[in-house]
């Protein structure tokens, strides 16, 4: 391998992370990041004529050098830096990482008996064998190179566990703060979100740069539902403008099972998203809500794909993008509805809305559909903000640029209003409402 | 001085001359209705007025109060007391109803140096006007006319107007579309917006919505121009025998360029 391939860092430094760092992980696990670490070597980073990739291009991040977070970046930050970020009036539980490692506060409360809801670090120290059976079985290694250099580097993130029948009324927020460091650092936050039968839990992963930092965020969260389990997923995106974040959720749906997610990105120069879902028994329902807001030079990529396996499931995907400067937008959805997947009831939406001229987005619809009783339906519109609005606004008096943040927040709001964490719903109104021209003027009007 | 002195307007819609040349003077306390068969211009001259861009003004003078109107942005006009009821009302999701209407009025409030209204005030304010035009609470919770009727439609537009209490109300075609009892409905709470110091423009193809508005002067506009003037009769007359014989009348007043 040429010493410029882009992997060669990659790979340096997982032989020196596994001899500093990695030396005292379980064989299984050893085995896991050396399976994960030759696959991304095997197929290395996508190009634009990967398939799954032709609207990013990567070479920021293939051409930039990044050293783990593990190696260089300090794990800890005083209260004050932290409280911009996290989220005021917070009832549940909060755990922070700083650069990819757990750091104070630390705070759980309200938890039914038997669930746990901590470090994956101190999961991986303590008890190995509690995490052996569902760490990196369903985020595979083989779809996403990032996925695989996930799970060789990764290191810590929480490990949420509801067991049968527990329910989780106060949801757990999970804060990942990214600190500018001397070098570019990368770091890998690995989460990993069990539910067992009946169980029912909200979990929110927030993404927060802090000093307007260069670092790399390569984010993997893997997210397993029993029969009758309840999942609401929420991501908050806000990263520093000049960061890098490739983020991947995979779902796995039980029988009956009921999931959301929701998927905010507000921050990051150059943003990947990626959510996987798969219904692998009947009667599961899933709610797929994105929406990305971004200007100047971002660019954000989100990739969706929905997997009906199994008969009877419903399927609600709605992702809304505002594209400001020159911004660029790609959503691409794909829907398969498996052969037998009969009753499958799935609809699929994205809309756009450019607000100048330089913006662009990709949208890229799809369904898949090999069964015959099924209903199914997707669309997508990309448009400027309506002028016909804009005038009955102002024919009531109120000003030009004010109506215009209006009729833009209020595109938001579809999305904003599907959340149902309130600390997280007016934490997100604020950060777009802060973007917007008059923004006080429009709170009183919404 | 006349509230509202419209000169030899001319506007053009694209690349279309639609006014070609009105004269309408209208006092405070008067209702006038401009009517006139499709393509007149009467949608065009209550837009021109409103100030909705894309609609150039290519001569003439508007005077609203003695000022400029056509200088003004639209929101400074509605600011100034000038009301478009639309033809057609914008639906707008994610934009409550009572939200965007306490904003508008304040907006209003504040360009006439007047206090704000808070929620509480607000509120009764515009409780008194929902009953009269028979909307229930549930209405206020409402994104602007999302999903709304037809009726509901019209029936918003003429609540804002109540709640707003511009002292020039243009209502653009406010009866179409709508069944006898909602067009009563509609006229009841522009007949109690009747007043000494407002003046009320209603444009209309029918005659049937002066039935309840009852106007003091009729306008037949036709091609571009105000052809006709007269009283209420005038109204009566139009719904008997049509727009051709004003429309042949005014030919013949104007011959033909040689």
């Amino acid at each position: 391998m040429d010493a410029t391939d882009p992997r060669v860092p990659y790979l340096e430094d997982f032989e020196s992370l596994g001899r500093e760092v990695f030396g005292d992980d379980p064989a299984w696990l050893r085995d896991l990041r050396r399976k994960a670490i030759a696959r991304f070597q095997e197929v290395g980073f996508p190009t634009l004529k990967t398939e799954a990739w032709k609207y990013t291009n990567l070479t920021p991040i293939t051409r930039s050098r990044f050293r783990p977070a593990a190696l260089v970046a300090g794990d800890g930050l005083p209260p004050d830096r932290l409280e911009p970020v996290m989220f005021g009036k917070f009832e549940g539980s909060e755990l922070v990482f700083v650069n990819g490692r757990s750091s104070r506060p630390r705070i759980v409360r309200g938890l039914p008996e038997g669930v746990r809801v901590g470090s994956l670090a101190q999961a991986l120290r303590e008890e190995p064998a509690a995490v052996e059976p569902f760490l990196a079985r369903h985020a595979g290694l083989d779809g996403n190179p990032f996925t695989a250099l996930n799970t060789a580097f990764l290191q810590d993130g929480a490990f949420i566990h509801v067991p049968k029948g527990a329910v989780v009324e106060k949801p757990i927020h999970l804060l990942f703060v990214s600190t500018a460091q001397d070098e570019p650092a990368v770091a890998y936050p690995r989460n990993l979100i069990v539910v067992e039968d009946g169980g029912q839990v909200t979990v929110t992963e927030s993404y927060a740069g802090l000093d307007n930092g260069v670092y790399f965020t390569n984010a993997v969260t893997e997210a397993v539902l029993g029969e009758g389990a309840v999942l609401d997923h929420y991501k908050l995106q806000r990263e520093s403008e000049r960061a890098f974040h490739v983020g991947g959720l995979q779902i796995v749906q039980g029988r009956a099972s009921n999931a959301s997610d929701t998927s905010i990105a507000l921050g990051g120069g150059l943003v990947r998203n990626d959510v996987n879902q798969r219904f692998t028994a009947e009667g599961g329902e899933l709610a797929m809500n994105g929406l990305y807001a971004v200007t100047g030079q971002q660019h954000v990529d989100n990739h969706t794909r929905i997997e009906h396996e199994t008969p009877r499931c419903t399927s609600r995907e709605l992702y809304k993008g505002i594209l400001d400067g020159r911004s660029r937008g790609v959503f691409y959805g794909n829907i398969v509805v498996h052969k037998g997947a009969q009753k499958t009831n799935a609809v699929q939406t994205n809309k756009n809305l450019l607000l100048s001229k330089e913006a662009l987005v990709d949208s890229i619809p799809g369904l898949q559909i090999y069964a015959n009783d099924v209903k199914c339906k997707h669309g997508s519109s990309t448009g400027q903000i309506d002028e016909d609005a804009v005038f009955y606004l102002r024919s009531r008096g109120i000003d030009l640029e004010t109506a215009r943040s209006i009729l833009t927040y209020a595109f938001a709001r579809e999305v904003v209003d599907l959340i149902r964490v309130p600390a997280m719903r007016s934490t997100l109104g604020v950060l777009l409402l802060s973007r917007l021209p008059n923004s006080d003027a429009v709170r009183e009007a919404l | 001085m006349a509230l509202l002195e419209v000169k030899g307007l001319r506007a053009r819609v694209g690349d279309r001359e639609i006014l070609k040349g009105v004269d309408l003077t209208v006092n405070a306390g008067e209702v006038h209705a401009i009517m006139g068969p499709n393509g007149s211009g009467k949608s065009t001259l209550a837009n021109v007025l409103a100030g909705r861009p894309n609609y150039e003004v290519l001569g003439g003078t508007v005077l609203y109060e003695g000022k400029d109107l056509l200088v003004m942005k639209p929101e400074l006009r509605a600011r100034e007391g000038l009301f478009l009821a639309f033809q057609y009302p914008v639906e707008i999701p994610g934009v409550g109803n009572a939200y965007f209407l306490k904003s508008a009025l304040n907006s209003i409030r504040r360009h006439r140096g007047e206090e704000e209204l808070d929620a509480m005030d607000f509120m009764g304010l515009v409780n008194e006007k929902m009953k009269l035009l028979g909307l229930d609470e549930s209405f206020l919770g409402r994104s602007l006319n999302d999903g709304f009727s037809g009726g509901e439609k019209k029936r918003n537009e003429i609540f804002q107007m109540a709640v707003l209490e511009p002292r020039l109300a243009i209502l653009d075609e406010t009866d179409s579309g709508l069944d006898i009892d909602a067009l009563k409905v509609v006229a009841n709470g522009v007949n109690t917006m009747r007043a000494k110091d407002r003046a009320i423009v209603v444009v209309t193809h029918y005659q049937r919505l002066l039935n309840y508005i009852v106007p003091d002067f009729v306008h037949v506009l036709s091609n571009g121009r105000i052809a006709k003037s007269g009283g209420r009769e005038l109204a009566v007359e139009l719904e008997k025998r049509g727009y051709g014989w004003v429309e042949d009348e005014a030919a013949r007043a104007q011959p033909a360029a040689p």
